[in-house]
């Protein structure tokens, strides 16, 4: 819950709405598509994140 | 009394740092612990570290401050996906599952890993996030000795700022303006130095090293296709030629074909003149943007000191010539400049920013030579090598320095472990291997034969603070390697007609000056200076030196081999002292040569370490 809390107060104070979609079908359907998974390793060159 | 811990992980350089009531008490990476190079895991050890250290528990610790923002990361990803959307798919379906496992909740993360240290920690209020670009500025503010300053910073990415100007008066911060990823200073090198074989974030080093070979052909490519820069030093890059915003790599087909080659493979290919003249290139872009930001912050601000962070300011060819233009008055540079640093400054950043706490004592050197670590006590290190097997003799400081200093004089190799680790990447006199630098072999040797590394790679002096000025064309404080100067007119050897024809790798082998294993091919240096009151016992052996040969500088590499951590511990030192061609190990009062070594000690130590 105060994972939600969080970001809900990370979109009012950044005011970009438009990601709420995004980051809801994310969380939805990435979510599950995640739990299935194993471990997330990335192949990246250089991660920008 | 309030203590303040800093974390800084998950990305690169993962490292912990305290502060008790604003004053720095430890910092270390936990690379350092672990073994591995850059390692981003959650910095378990580190934090275990600073914790004994200060000889506190994790409930003891007041706030819990990690150095970025992660929900400001992940807004900056989804952006950049949806901007770029279809391209970078790939590389979007790869990044989602870990920021929707992991990334995202990383408040809880922190949490739980915080349990491993003391399993009734429940505080969830206690953990709190600083920006990237702040910690990173925090860091370079608040140890330094100004009351006011510019501070700049620069590297690949943080949450979306790549480069930031703060002002800073006594214990404000206030960001003035940012660049904004995709546009970044610290991602253009390292396509360079992904496009020249090397790996990134840690072979940006040798591209460096490699510039003076070379000669800046490419520059005008460079500025006209992919950099469009603009007087005041801001820019924008042309997003044609990379592909690290959506791709899996640094740069693109359309790259290859305006430099008219496909990256080098490190494999298979070796590094040539080409190669040489692109870092020749990169690296005087870099200087020109350093320089044209620097000028156009001082005359806009009027604000005579400079410090700098971030993982550009390590670039100390740059920092040289800002500071050769004397365009501030005086410069000071994070020595954990890079994202390792962050943990130092968010811890900073909060104390003095959120909690409004003043700055109580404005030092020449509140990072105190960043001799930051752990040390080991003589009873520590006895303890260790009767573990070993090792074979030494323990001796006073005065017969320590005289057996040292005739082992340097004799061309050996030493390895040089005392007091407290350096925090940041390097070593600074703590954690060193030594050599002469009068010696015309010394510099292949010790990249041959002792760190396993390309022979072009150069070494840096250590040079007593006062001598400094007889030497190199330096008359400052240069405490953290960080800062390139020229070595002194008098002390160079003009290039004979032959000799003058020569170019590329073939440059290596001419003795260019009274110090050849510290003078880069273009007479530069980059400068270590020593004082009494940072660090005595090496101040005396470098002393004890220029007694015998009227030479104040020593040669001063980090004590490890290519693609493995600085040592941490007695042991790693012994291991390292065993696996390279080390000739004496000096670790506290303990005095080990090599030849008194049972061989069977010897460990295949080489191919521990991944090539970086």
């Amino acid at each position: 819950m105060s994972f939600l809390k969080e970001i809900y107060k990370f979109i009012l104070v950044r005011k970009k709405f438009w990601l709420i979609p995004i980051l809801l079908a994310l969380l939805i359907f990435g979510g599950l598509f995640v739990i299935t998974q194993g471990t997330a390793v990335a192949p990246f060159v250089y991660t920008i994140f | 009394m309030s203590y303040v811990l800093g974390i800084s992980a998950f990305y690169h350089d993962s490292a912990a740092a305290l502060i008790k009531d604003g004053q720095i008490l430890s910092a270390a990476q936990e690379e350092r612990f672990t073994r591995k190079k850059h390692d981003s895991n959650y910095p378990y050890n580190a934090i275990e570290f600073v914790l004994s250290h200060a000889k506190i528990k994790l409930s003891d610790v007041n706030h819990i401050v990690f150095y970025e923002k992660p929900f400001l990361k992940f807004e900056r990803l989804l952006e950049t996906y949806v901007a770029f959307a279809p391209r970078g798919f790939q590389s979007f379906s790869k990044a989602m599952p870990i920021w929707l496992k992991e990334k995202l909740f990383q408040k809880k993360m922190i949490l739980d890993f915080l349990k491993k240290h003391d399993k009734n920690f429940k505080d969830e209020k206690k953990i709190l996030f600083s920006e990237h670009h702040l910690s990173h500025a925090a860091s370079a503010f608040y140890p330094s000795p100004f009351n006011e300053a510019i501070v700049l910073t620069a590297d690949g990415v943080g949450e979306w700022a790549t480069t930031t100007v703060a002002v800073c008066r006594e214990n404000k911060i206030e960001i003035k303006k940012e660049l904004h990823f995709p546009h970044s200073l610290g991602l253009l090198y390292s396509a360079f130095t992904y496009y020249t074989g090397f790996k990134v974030n840690s072979g940006e080093y040798k591209l460096m090293g490699l510039a003076p070979y070379g000669k800046p052909k490419y520059v005008d490519i460079i500025l006209k296709d992919l950099i469009d820069l603009k007087d005041d030093g801001t820019f924008i890059l042309n997003q044609k030629y990379f592909n690290y915003s959506t791709g899996l790599t640094m740069t693109n087909d359309k790259f290859n074909l305006l430099f008219g080659a496909k990256r080098r493979n490190p494999d298979k290919e070796q590094i040539t003149q080409f190669h040489m003249d692109i870092a020749s290139s990169i690296q005087h872009v870099t200087e020109k943007v350093m320089l044209m930001l620097a000028k156009s912050l001082r005359d806009e601000y009027q604000i005579k000191n400079l410090c700098l962070a971030g993982g550009v300011a390590l670039n100390c060819v740059a920092n040289g010539k800002i500071l050769k233009q004397k365009i501030f008055d005086n410069i000071w540079i994070q020595p954990a400049a890079g994202d390792a640093g962050g943990s130092l400054g968010a811890a900073l950043a909060y104390w003095h920013i959120d909690l409004g706490k003043i700055r109580k004592e404005i030092n020449l050197d509140n990072m105190q030579g960043s001799y930051l670590g752990s040390e080991y006590s003589n009873e520590d290190i006895k303890i260790k090598f009767d573990e070993i097997g090792a074979k030494y003799q323990k001796i006073n400081d005065d017969t320590l320095l005289e057996k040292t200093v005739n082992d340097i004089t004799e061309g050996k190799a030493i390895g040089w472990f005392q007091g407290r680790m350096e925090f940041g990447p390097r070593a600074l006199g703590n954690r060193s291997i030594l050599g002469d630098p009068r010696s015309e072999n010394m510099q292949k040797n010790l990249n041959l034969k002792v760190k396993f590394r390309e022979s072009f790679r150069p070494f840096a002096p250590s040079v007593l603070r006062e001598d400094v000025n007889d030497w190199f064309e330096l008359n400052t404080e240069s405490p953290y390697m960080l800062l390139v100067a020229d070595v002194k007119k008098e002390k160079i050897i003009e290039l004979n007609e032959e000799q003058k024809k020569l170019f590329g790798i073939d440059l290596l082998n001419i003795k260019r000056s009274e110090i050849p294993a510290v003078t880069h091919v273009d007479y530069s240096a980059r400068i270590q200076t020593v004082t009494r009151e940072t660090n005595e016992k090496y101040y005396n052996l470098i002393s004890k030196f220029k007694e015998k040969t009227n030479c104040p500088i020593l040669v001063n590499t980090s004590f490890n081999i290519r693609g493995e951590p600085i040592v941490n511990s007695p042991e790693d030192a012994f291991r390292c002292f065993m696996g390279t061609d080390l000739d004496t190990l000096v670790v506290g009062n303990f005095y080990l040569r090599k030849v008194d070594q049972d061989n069977n000690l010897k460990t295949d130590y080489i191919n521990k370490f991944e090539l970086d």
